[in-house]
């Protein structure tokens, strides 16, 4: 094809019966969206390639024995997806009851909540989640018995390392976003990896070093892609703990970085007139989300003259 | 990409032992010292990615060196290989063969699959805690070792020495496993009338003159002489279907791979074979490996690829050591390299080994695993002949298929095709083991009855045969007419998978075999996908508290629970091995086997 007749080519499925037109190159869930059909989606994040990994928005596909994940499958010309299937939405039902019944997901990103609902998930059908003693190493192919009476869970004590972040791994999901973040896709620092295999895997730093004595810098930009709240500020973690955190009474204000000439936008969230927290909006072309230690938390000075 | 080096330094034995594969080091910037223009120039970036599919040799090297990869030599191997060390040690953790965190160990891996407990390896277990004491030696259960034709069996990993298997141990012969290889194992069969096992236990596996005066090395000639098309129509008229379980129609894939486009294409060898009572493709390697590199070079020259690698189970030393002195004796003799036998083609092999995990014989993880990464799956499509190792076509097949293969470019495609059934052709081994008289690998024509194959070993009252080793199904009693073919097992819902023939006699009680294979899964799950890495917990839960009597909510509730994450692991989990997960449970429950949930 010379660069002159290279206009857009349109791929056309169906979603549900409907006949969607989308260009070449979008996603299986692009073309649900385009149809109107909603589907949750957690290993995928808006700003990174797909791993495929959660199998929360699994779809049906004509001809195809399997569900496909429609996060990262190509759409192709004539596909026959169903969203709406027996089939479909047992797989995304149970994929949320599974999630529920391991981790934590009461501080997970808003829509969650909603989803499953929305599926009648039930993650308490498998059993009271049991709390376990302290993380062991790394063991792969070998486990303990089974406690029977309560669900295994991903349980393990908060990490507090630092004045700046907390990573509270009982509520972690292994969706990869962080390890991502940190490495191929956005940070460059592989700080973090996913260690150990099976149910017993762990995002984890060499030897589960502290943060403090890893490859870390503080750039602070897997907290902000974890969909579930396991990794966050300290500040926001202590007030969760302590019951003080409100979203609803928070104030976004917009503005941007002022330690260098890149330009990032920044979003302060404050409460009761006191920043809680830093992010960049994912959207913003330069940042993607991403920010340097100094954007995310040097922000304490702000403030410093108001309450002394 | 910023890399944190550790600051732990290597033993002089841990820095030796990774030069020794590794080479030494270039710079200060790869774990060397650093001197001349390195505080000035870097390397990072292709150089470095170069590197990284030696992740796997290097912690061999020193796992085998000294008996555990402390944080010394997992720093160094990071830095040798520019190797983030919370990457590295993310894939030395996904591996049961080695031992993070520690040294000196001498560890007996013991056998506790479902064939080993019918021979006693509880009990073996049992007086493991006695007899071997402390003093540096520890011992691990293991899933089976592939060597269930004289179960139990053990494997010894030493420092300074490396993995020894012995089969069958007992409380005694386990204190004392030693360094000498064991056969391959017995051919029951007339080898005369036999096509894949013919040169097993015959030919000297360490001699390439012993297998050209068997007629080795003929098929390549005949190979070169029909051109890489000619082999491959060869093959498509054969009709012969991969034998690793998916029974793909070898034609297909490799010409696949012969016409995707690129100048780089890579072939690969399937010997990870850890499927529990599966352990043809280890008689083969072991007791037959020119065939294989012969195969492996047939491959290369019809598809174009240059490089090829043969994948061996970790737990098989005997075949890793047999299989890389075949590939350098073939070297020597102008078999592989610059040209193949004077036909100008160039192709080198190589030997990888695994390290302990069942998921790395899926092909996606296998490739993962070469790269130096964990073994974990990748969604397909992409399809391996487009996107395979290192990103580039690659055409991966089972050893057995290989050798089917190579005998089906020996007597011609269409002799070939008429062998077994229509859509099952040629000769097929299978792993017979368990209540047998005489367990081992037997080859007949796809076609023979299960009952014919039970016949030839010697089985006598049947509760109840597992078909395709803990990823397949149960079968009763009443399926011994049932045709031992790709199309007769899957219209009976069942299938032939790796080969595996697992024998039960009627009086066994199923329970604590179905608790072992889920325990299996739960184990050996990779843990990307949601359905897998917590659908084989979950089973495992309910599993046990139906066979113990305390379900949660009524028996009827917990058995659905059951059959939801059957449903879910099987729709919608990444691979084949969250997709088989509950098959062989799901089955005993079907059939009402003894022990089941009911
Ligand atoms: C969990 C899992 C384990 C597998 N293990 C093996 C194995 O040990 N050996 C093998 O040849 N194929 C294995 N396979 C199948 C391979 O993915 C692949 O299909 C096969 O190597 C292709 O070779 P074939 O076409 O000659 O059968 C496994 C598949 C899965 C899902
Ligand atoms: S804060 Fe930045 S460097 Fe540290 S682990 Fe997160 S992404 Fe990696
Ligand atoms: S810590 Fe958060 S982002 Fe990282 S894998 Fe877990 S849930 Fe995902
Ligand atoms: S099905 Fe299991 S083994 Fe396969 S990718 Fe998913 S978690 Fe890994
Ligand atoms: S969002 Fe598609 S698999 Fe996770
Ligand atoms: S070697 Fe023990 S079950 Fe195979």
């Amino acid at each position: 094809m010379t660069t002159t007749d290279r206009q857009r080519v349109t791929i056309s499925a169906s979603v549900d019966g409907k006949t969607v037109e989308l260009p070449e190159g979008s996603s299986v869930l692009d073309a649900c969206r385009s149809a109107g059909v909603g589907l949750p989606t957690l290993c995928y994040g808006p700003t990174m390639t797909p791993a495929s990994a959660c199998r929360v928005c699994v779809v049906e596909l004509e001809g195809s024995r399997a569900l496909i994940p429609s996060c990262s499958r190509e759409l192709e010309e004539g596909m026959e997806i169903r969203t709406g299937t027996d089939r479909a939405e047992h797989s995304r039902r149970l994929v949320l009851e599974l999630l529920g019944s391991a981790s934590e997901l009461d501080r997970s990103e808003e829509q969650l909540a909603g989803w499953m609902t929305m599926a009648g998930a039930r993650s308490e059908r498998f059993g009271p989640p049991a709390v376990e003693a302290p993380r062991q190493p790394p063991s792969p192919g070998h486990h303990g018995s089974p406690e029977l009476a309560a669900a295994a869970t991903v349980y393990e004590p908060a990490k507090v390392e630092d004045e700046l972040y907390v990573r509270d791994y009982s509520r972690c999901i292994l969706c990869y976003r962080c390890v991502d973040a940190c490495g191929v896709e956005h940070q460059n620092t592989f700080a973090i990896a996913v260690a150990g295999r099976g149910f017993d895997s762990r995002i984890s730093t060499e030897f589960d070093f502290a943060l403090p004595d890893s490859a870390c810098v503080y750039c602070g930009n897997c907290i902000a892609v974890c969909p579930t709240g396991a990794l966050v500020g300290k500040i926001e973690y202590d007030m969760r703990e302590q019951g003080a955190w409100d979203e609803s009474s928070q104030e976004i204000t917009r503005t941007v970085c002022s330690y260098c000439g890149v330009g990032c936008n920044l979003d302060l969230h404050t409460q009761d007139n006191r920043i809680v927290k830093v992010t960049s909006p994912h959207d913003h072309d330069v940042t993607l989300g991403n920010l340097c230690i100094k954007g995310r938390f040097g922000w304490s000075y702000v403030g410093s003259g108001v309450d002394g | 990409m910023d890399i944190r080096n550790l600051l732990y330094r290597p033993t002089e034995a841990e820095k030796s032992a990774v030069d020794e594969v590794l080479g030494p080091p270039d710079s200060g910037w790869d774990g060397g010292s650093f001197g001349g223009l390195d505080g000035r120039v870097a390397y990072g970036g292709h150089a470095a990615r170069e590197k990284r599919h030696m992740l796997l040799p290097a912690l061999h090297a020193v796992q085998d060196a000294v008996g555990g990869v402390s944080r010394g030599a997992l720093g160094y191997i990071s830095d040798r290989l520019t190797v983030p060390p919370a990457e590295a040690y993310g894939v030395a953790t996904f591996y049961a063969l080695y031992g993070v965190d520690e040294t000196g160990i001498t560890t007996i891996h013991v056998c506790d699959d479902i064939i080993c407990t019918q021979y006693g390896a509880e009990a073996l277990c049992d007086s493991l805690d006695d007899a071997l004491g402390s003093n540096g030696v520890r011992w691990e259960r293991s899933p089976c070792l592939g060597q269930c034709d004289r179960a139990p069996a053990a494997m010894l990993h030493q420092p300074g020495k490396g993995y020894a298997n012995a089969a069958p141990v007992d409380t005694r012969s386990v204190r004392a496993i030693g360094f000498d290889e064991l056969d391959p194992g017995v051919v029951h069969q007339d080898r005369s009338e036999l096509a894949l096992l013919r040169r097993v236990g015959d030919v000297d596996p360490e001699s390439l003159e012993s297998y050209r005066a068997s007629g080795g090395y003929e098929t390549l000639s005949r190979a070169v002489d029909l051109g890489p098309m000619g082999v491959i129509e060869e093959l498509e008229r054969s009709n012969l279907r991969g034998r690793g379980g998916a029974a793909f129609p070898i034609g297909v894939k490799w010409r696949g791979v012969a016409e995707a486009p690129g100048p780089i294409k890579y072939v690969i060898a399937n010997g990870d074979e850890s499927e529990p009572g599966t352990f043809k493709d280890r008689l083969l390697m072991e007791g037959d490996p020119f065939a294989v590199v012969e195969a492996m070079t047939i491959y290369g020259f019809a598809t174009g690829a240059t490089h090829g690698y043969v994948y061996v189970r970790g737990e098989y030393p005997t075949a890793e050591r047999r299989l890389t002195r075949a590939i350098s004796q073939a070297r020597e003799a102008g078999l592989l390299g610059a040209d193949v036998a004077g036909s100008g083609f160039d192709f080198k092999l190589e030997v990888r080994r695994g390290a302990g995990a069942y998921i790395c014989g899926e092909e996606t993880a296998l490739f993962a695993s070469i790269e130096g990464h964990r073994g974990e799956p990748r969604q397909k499509p992409p399809f391996p002949t487009q996107h395979g190792l290192f990103g580039k076509p690659t055409g991966i097949n089972n050893i057995e298929t290989l050798l089917a293969a190579l005998y089906a470019l020996q007597i011609g495609g269409v002799p070939f095709s008429a062998l077994g059934t229509e859509q099952s052709s040629g000769p097929k081994l299978f792993c017979v083991s368990g209540a047998v008289d005489r367990p081992g690998v037997y080859e007949v024509p796809f076609g023979a009855t299960l009952g014919e194959l039970l016949e030839l070993s010697g089985a006598g009252k049947i509760g109840a045969v597992l078909l395709g080793g803990a990823a397949g199904s149960f079968v009763g009693p009443e399926a011994m007419s049932m045709p031992l073919t790709f199309e007769a097992t899957r219209a009976a819902g069942a299938t032939l998978g790796s080969g595996a023939v697992i024998v039960f006699d009627d009086d066994t009680d199923f329970g604590p075999v179905l608790a072992r294979i889920a325990r299996f899964f739960r184990d050996e799950s990779c843990g990307q996908c949601v359905p897998c890495r917590i659908g084989t917990v979950r089973q495992e839960e309910a599993l046990g508290r139906l066979s113990g009597g305390r379900p949660l909510g009524s028996r009827q509730e917990e058995r659905k629970r059951l059959d939801d994450l059957a449903r879910v692991m099987t729709d919608a989990s990444i691979c084949g091995l969250g997709q088989t997960a509950a098959s062989a449970i799901q089955s005993a429950i079907r059939l009402g086997l003894p022990g089941a949930p009911q």
